[in-house]
């Protein structure tokens, strides 16, 4: 059972993500995303992380994606146009993307003590996760929020710039 | 029922991490338009949490699934600021094609 669901979902993840590469419109791209993440919810399930896996639905599949199909429609984002990108990119982008796939492989497979993953491996309760959250690592978690907090502030200030200037452009005139 | 069909090799999990991965790679390197390569920065990212959490199972420990959740929060506030950057950008040169975006290229 844990086989097959795994095989369906990291054939949705896969799917998604070259589909992702194929697509020119940044919408499609955008919903080919979310499969990936979704599927990546229901194998963070399969490998015992309940709280991660509904954390991912809400946060990725949830929260972000909907701020990038909001940006994209905000923007009209169209068609985008190919071209060849530059040469650095070719000469050792995609080169070294195939190193670095080959060497993580050789690594991976020639690992000693990887065992393998069961159903009945048991689940990483909430209960646990929040113990190590709130006993150990509550600094951390709270230096989070301010991080967050920053953040809101930054998006804000950055995206209502060009508004601001725009309406200084219409009272200058208008003061003197 | 039969066993095998009941356990996945961790090292697959890994592999699949791995291509995810190299796949957000391929995309950053290919793609013309600022949101989508923004998109495959998300998953790269996403590809990294899955090799977390296959660890965090392998060995037992509660302290990869808490990196991955750090990682989520970075993640969301990185996404605001980012767009909120592609808004400002696209308020300026009127285009999200990154060929166009070369002010600051050498």
């Amino acid at each position: 059972m844990h086989l097959v669901l795994f095989l369906l979902f990291a054939a949705f993840c896969l799917a998604g993500a070259i589909n992702l590469l194929l697509q020119t419109h940044p919408i499609n791209s955008a919903l080919s995303l979310i499969v990936v993440m979704t599927s990546l919810a229901v194998l963070y399930l399969l490998l015992g992380a309940e709280f991660l896996a509904a954390a991912q639905i809400i946060v990725y599949s949830g929260a972000v994606m909907v701020l990038f199909t909001f940006v994209v429609m905000l923007l009209n984002a169209g068609r985008e146009e190919r071209t060849l990108g530059s040469h650095v990119a070719r000469a050792v982008g995609f080169p070294s993307v195939v190193a670095i796939f080959a060497v993580i492989a050789t690594v991976i497979l020639h690992a000693p003590g990887l065992g393998a993953a069961g159903l009945n491996d048991g689940i990483t309760s909430t209960e646990d996760l929040s113990k190590v959250l709130f006993h150990e690592l509550l600094l951390p978690f709270e230096v989070t929020s301010v991080l967050i907090l920053i953040a809101i502030l930054g998006a804000v200030a950055l995206a209502s710039k060009g508004l601001g200037t725009a309406h200084e452009r219409e009272e200058r005139p208008a003061g003197k | 029922m039969n066993p095998l069909l009941n356990e996945v090799p961790i090292a697959w999990y890994l592999l699949l991490s791995a291509t995810l991965f190299c796949l957000g790679v391929i995309g950053f390197l290919i793609k013309r338009n600022l949101i989508t390569v923004f998109m495959s920065i998300e998953l790269m990212l996403n590809a990294v949490n899955l090799s977390f959490v296959t660890f965090a199972h392998e060995w037992h420990a509660v302290k990869g699934q808490i990196f991955v959740f750090f990682v989520m929060m970075v993640a969301a506030a990185e996404a605001a600021v980012g767009l909120a950057i592609i808004i400002a950008i696209f308020r300026a040169r009127a285009t999200l094609a990154v060929d166009r975006i070369d002010l600051m290229k050498l």
